[in-house]
């Protein structure tokens, strides 16, 4: 069993900055996330988290820097790009169609199609509802209306369903951005609970938040940005409440 | 470091639940979203106790009252169709009453032309392709206007409507153009069977359609638009090419309604559509898609079409002044909105808990 250091890193950011101008949102960034393993990316707002996270996913450009991928450096012209090579990012609002299944979420832009009476092209709503059962019950979530809009679900378990649209095109590191921001008590630690799921399977999820409770009780780093600077990196093990404050808001 | 503490294992077992399905909350959506069926029935009732009260005939029973009702959907039902994809991704298509009217004028003239040249069965079909493709050209227009330009469907369209109108009056000299094509006029009136052509023509169309709606990616993008544009075009779909197809799609219905309006009439008349445009909005609506996008169906839009035509035929068969019949649809359109309103404010959006 090697320990979690040794192996390639899933994505590897090496002195990443992107420039808006005269305004250095990020610079000289560097930051790595393993298989496996949840990093928290924390700091204040405007310290460069959402430029970080666009310039990982395809969004942006970065001005100067390199982004490896299992230690293959990589470059995306479009976020369609860095979802190919499994880079997924869930968003705040979701991104869900609230009148589709789960299973239409899931396909949504790719939808398996059959032929009806061996010529017709139909949606295969069957295959979506299939895919749609075996991806939620690998997240340990259990549907027996695949048939309704995601609409009738509460919000952790439509956060559930982005979540799921990802492990089932496979990819290999989540970004999710505040995925427990707009969610109550109960459902930030089902959301919890599934970030552990994505790691046991291997996975690298990179976590954005602004609440240090979820923080520690998912992460097994935490990197600091301030000022598009990165202010620190600890082990979650290693450090407290205290310690990432001081480091967010400096002194 | 892969392995996990004992409190992350207590997480694992409050993953989410599936929610469960409600009986009571599943019939009230049931009933919410037949409910132009149900509108259909109990007009039909109606109409036929009034009937056979003050008359002591049948209504719905005589053949004759049910064919002039099916000719009568037939052209609100073709702009109600392209209106239906429109308004469930969250648009409006205004311009569609003027588009029927300029594609009936061109087919009038087209097949008037081609007959002096081709024999008349090639002619009519000339004319009929003539009309779709002239009133595609709108389409594309409002297509550009709003996936490039980024004009708001009300607007554009609703200039679309001026365009079309000025266009279709002008290419018609300011008259009604008659058709000199005897396949035409019996396309517009022949029965097969005792069913008028032109019922049979709409029915293989709306039938297309909704398997287009209801079973194709097209269609599929078509709802998650209305829903969540963001969402939409995150998941890679191209949202300015099918915004664009849309309203040449919603054109095209038009098109089709002008082109058998000009059979049916043997003539082509550039206000053909004009009265037909809100009728075509009111039966999207009361076939129960919502104004909002993201919901509805071709066969709500069918049943929401069959509403409004067994309204105006019917007062008229039982003999009331016909303005009643405004006051009528109008009533059905407020009462379909409430129940659409009730039933989401029953089985609630989403519950967070």
């Amino acid at each position: 069993m090697t320990s979690a250091e040794q192996t390639v890193p899933l994505l590897e950011v090496r002195n990443l900055s992107k420039h808006f101008g005269a305004v250095r949102a990020l610079s000289d960034f560097s930051m790595v996330v393993r298989p496996g393993e949840v990093v928290a990316l924390a700091g204040d707002n405007g310290a460069g988290k959402t430029t970080l996270i666009k310039a990982i996913s395809g969004v942006y450009h970065p001005t100067a820097g390199e982004i490896l991928l299992r230690g293959q450096p990589v470059a995306f012209a479009t976020p369609q790009e860095a979802r190919d090579k499994g880079i997924e990012t869930i968003y705040q609002d979701l991104a869900l169609a609230d009148n589709l299944t789960i299973g239409g979420n899931i396909f949504l832009g790719r939808e398996p199609m059959r032929k009806a009476f061996g010529f017709l092209p139909v949606l295969d709503r069957k295959a979506m509802a299939a895919a749609a059962k075996e991806t939620m019950s690998r997240l340990d979530f259990h549907v027996s209306r695949l048939e309704a809009p995601v609409s009738n679900f509460s919000g952790g378990q439509r956060q559930a369903v982005a979540i799921g649209r990802a492990v089932y095109w496979d990819a290999q590191i989540l970004i999710m951005d505040e995925p427990t921001a707009a969610l109550g008590v109960p459902e930030q630690r089902k959301v919890i609970s599934l970030i552990h799921q994505l790691k046991a399977q291997g996975r690298g999820v990179i976590f954005i938040s602004h609440n240090l409770q979820d923080i520690f009780a998912v992460s097994d780093r935490i990197v600091v940005l301030r000022r598009g600077v990165q202010a620190g990196e600890r082990k979650i093990s290693e450090t407290n409440h205290d310690e990432v404050v001081k480091l967010m808001v400096g002194g | 470091m892969t392995s996990t503490s004992p409190a992350q294992q207590a997480e694992k077992h409050v993953a989410p639940q599936a929610d469960h399905s409600d009986a009571a909350r599943s019939w009230v959506r049931r009933i919410a979203e037949g409910r132009a069926w149900l509108f259909l029935a109990g007009l039909i009732i109606c109409f036929e106790a009034w009937s056979r009260f003050a008359f002591g005939t049948t209504f719905v029973l005589n053949p004759f009252n049910v064919q002039s009702i099916a000719i009568f959907a037939v052209a609100p039902l073709l702009l109600a169709t392209g209106q239906t994809f429109v308004i469930i991704s969250g648009g409006i298509d205004l311009s569609l009453g003027f588009i029927m009217g300029l594609a009936a004028v061109v087919a009038a003239h087209a097949t008037n032309m081609a007959g002096a040249a081709i024999p008349l069965p090639l002619a009519m079909l000339a004319g009929i392709l003539a009309a779709v493709i002239v009133a595609g050209v709108p389409g594309v227009i409002n297509g550009l206007l709003i996936s490039r330009l980024r004009v708001p469907p009300f607007i554009g369209t609703l200039g679309m409507f001026g365009v079309a109108r000025g266009a279709a009056f002008l290419l018609a000299g300011g008259t009604t153009v008659p058709v000199q094509n005897s396949w035409f006029a019996l396309l517009g009136n022949g029965r097969l069977y005792g069913v008028p052509y032109l019922v049979i023509i709409t029915a293989v169309f709306v039938i297309v359609m909704h398997y287009l709606l209801g079973q194709t990616r097209f269609g599929q993008h078509n709802y998650a638009i209305g829903a969540n544009v963001q969402a939409a075009r995150r998941a890679g779909i191209d949202i300015k090419d099918h915004i664009l197809r849309l309203y040449v799609l919603s054109a095209m219905c038009a098109g089709l309604g002008g082109a058998l309006y000009a059979a049916r009439f043997t003539a082509g008349a550039a206000q053909a559509g004009e009265p037909l445009l809100l009728d075509s909005v009111a039966a999207v609506v009361i076939g129960g898609a919502s104004l909002f996008g993201g919901s509805g169906t071709i066969l709500g839009t069918v049943a929401g079409a069959l509403v409004i035509a067994v309204i105006q035929y019917g007062l008229v068969f039982v003999n009331v002044e016909p303005f009643w019949q405004f006051i009528a649809v109008g009533v059905v359109i407020i009462i379909s909105v409430l129940i659409d309103q009730a039933q989401r404010r029953f089985s609630g959006a989403r519950q967070d808990d």
